[in-house]
């Protein structure tokens, strides 16, 4: 296993190919930060220059106007704005952590236990992502209405818990890991609970911190489009349906919505850079010698 | 005796299968929270849907028991979904297969670099993804008259003297949708590579080396690929179910519904009779369509993909 600490990690490789292939990943992400810097730029415009024709990319007299006036209408708002800064986080955390814990629970049987009832189950899982969401809306606000779910948390929380993707996810990754690995665990006398949180679970981080990223960011940036439809109390709303109401306020309030933008966008990218960077090379037969 | 053999033969096969379920009733514990929720919020809808295609269902009425009739509908009289059904599979051989395998090179690429770097460059190409403006960019680069970038670009070379309506004109905004598509692809597939690659074991590449793998390309082939099987199965997927099922990008670029319906898609489609003339029955229909269709490029896909470094 010494070997292995040297990162072999040149082999194979030629200066020439690497240039180029270098060259061209460059390229590509000059054009694809165009959003990015776009945000960041217009967020810092005063007024005038978010209105100039044609909009040009880089902002010339930054300013802070855009954020002190949000600010201004917040301190207007009925509700307290911690309270839908709260619920924002709430359900993004909790709604993160259920899924994530949930879908690679039932990732580990699916990926490594024989059990009757595999095939059926992860078919149905795979099918699923296949259907539209567009016509399942209304089936959807009946189950949850059913439930008596409409007005709470839940109703935003519970079929987050129960993502289709995730389970998807984990499966896959999961399934990479030798068997070798988990019999060890099995002779050692650990229970399938065990093997799943203490063996396969620190195996799998590459996979559930990608997860986390996907999770948070469909409830973080889509939570209004869910939140409205589900939950009518002022206080259990949003961030982005505070945002939203900003957005309508017509032209005068351009320069706060170029500053949401870029704040919305804060937390997403935090906690992006946060996991990728923590993303760790963890080969799949650490602790395992043959 | 009457239920002889066939069927004690049906209940040792019970016997045994329920022994097994007890057996492994660790990974139904397991599974449980998870799939009774999923089943609920998920399969159950899906399920009301598929029936809900063989009626007539205007959201106010109990839905009325019509048989095949909103299928013969859709493509007997409906010229409009003939369209949109043209439009969708051009859209996905195209954009399919290439943001598929540009996700996979893109992530290829990166997992060389150290991790910060990584980190730094996998948020700037999927910056398109994490950022919600991003309609506003190629608004600007299309726009319709000389100020937009294309337009001004074009007419300070010569190459047209008069500004080209882009997001009117039905010659180009099929085109314009499977760019942007493009641009936007690098997304959940691209990042499940860029974990899967930290997944592939090390040692593998020194064994391959050994064992006459000569260049990156081989090692590709023969190496990387084979062991991402799992990830490259999850990509697929994903990859299909948004080709397929594109919609928002034109409803906002190119506009709902889009000029003589040259960017009309199966999902705008679908939006329109689901949520402008409230007629369910048929809006399902039409997703039962889509499905069927997506069920069996996944298949091909799937069958292809089992081929990879042999």
């Amino acid at each position: 296993m010494k070997i292995t600490l040297k990162m072999p990690k040149r082999l194979n490789r030629s200066w020439g190919v690497d240039v180029l292939l270098f060259l061209l990943l460059g390229g590509v992400a000059c054009f694809m930060a165009l959003p990015l810097v776009f945000t960041i730029s217009n967020a810092f415009k005063p007024i005038d220059e978010i209105f100039t024709f044609p909009p040009k990319l880089f902002v010339r007299n930054p300013t802070f106007k855009n954020f002190t006036d949000l600010v201004g209408i917040f301190s207007d708002s009925w509700v307290p704005f911690s309270r839908y800064v709260f619920n924002t986080f709430f359900i993004a955390i909790i709604g993160t952590i259920g899924h994530v814990i949930l879908a690679s629970a039932a990732a580990y049987p699916l990926a490594k236990i024989r059990f009757p009832g595999r095939k059926l189950l992860f078919s149905i899982v795979v099918l699923s992502l296949m259907f539209t969401a567009y016509v399942t809306q209304v089936p959807n606000y009946m189950i949850i209405s059913y439930l008596g779910l409409i007005n709470t948390y839940w109703a935003i929380l519970l079929p987050a818990f129960g993502m289709t993707l995730g389970l998807y996810l984990m499966k896959q990754f999961m399934e990479q890991i030798p068997d070798a690995l988990l019999e060890a665990g099995k002779i050692d006398g650990a229970s399938e609970y065990r093997i799943y949180w203490q063996i396969v679970m620190p195996i799998v981080r590459p996979a559930w911190l990608t997860l986390i990223i996907f999770s948070l960011q469909s409830l973080w940036t889509n939570g209004s489009v869910t939140s409205h439809k589900y939950i009518y109390s002022e206080q259990l709303k949003t961030v982005d349906y505070v945002f939203g109401q900003i957005a309508n306020g017509g032209l005068v309030r351009t320069g706060p919505v170029a500053a949401v933008t870029l704040l919305m966008m804060i937390v997403p990218i935090t906690v992006f850079i946060v996991t990728q960077s923590s993303i760790i090379q963890t080969m799949s037969t650490s602790g395992l010698k043959e | 005796m009457p239920g002889g053999k066939p069927g004690r033969m049906l209940r040792s096969k019970a016997a045994r299968v329920w022994t097994e379920m007890k057996k492994n009733r660790h990974a139904y514990v397991l599974m449980a929270p998870y799939f009774i929720i999923f089943c609920t919020f998920t399969v159950i809808p899906v399920l009301l849907s598929l029936v809900l295609s063989f009626t007539n269902f205007n959201l106010l009425e109990p839905p009325r028991w019509i048989g095949w009739q909103n299928y013969a509908r859709l493509f007997v009289q409906d010229d409009i979904f003939l369209i949109a059904l043209k439009n969708t599979m051009l859209f996905a051989a195209i954009t399919g297969p290439i943001s598929y395998i540009a996700c996979f090179m893109f992530a290829w690429l990166i997992n060389e670099l150290p991790p910060k770097l990584r980190a730094v460059l996998t948020l700037v190409l999927y910056a398109p993804s994490i950022a919600g403006n991003t309609y506003l960019i190629w608004q600007l680069l299309f726009a319709g008259d000389s100020y937009g970038y294309a337009n001004s670009f074009l007419m300070k070379w010569g190459f047209i003297l008069e500004p080209i309506q882009w997001l009117q004109d039905t010659r180009y905004v099929l085109m314009i949708l499977i760019l942007v598509q493009l641009w936007l692809s690098l997304g959940t597939s691209f990042l499940a590579f860029i974990a899967g690659l930290q997944n592939v074991d090390r040692t593998m590449y020194e064994a391959g080396s050994i064992d006459g793998i000569r260049n990156r390309w081989q090692e590709l082939w023969f190496i990387t690929l084979p062991a991402m099987r799992p990830q490259l199965m999850f990509g697929a997927v994903i990859q299909i179910a948004s080709a397929f099922s594109v919609a928002e990008i034109s409803i906002y670029l190119i506009g709902f519904p889009s000029v003589d319906y040259a960017a009309h898609t199966i999902v705008t489609h679908l939006v329109d009779y689901g949520t402008i003339r409230f007629e369910m029955g048929y809006a399902s229909a039409i997703a039962t369509v889509l499905f069927t269709i997506m069920l069996t490029v996944n298949l091909v896909t799937q069958k292809l993909l089992g081929k990879v470094g042999e």
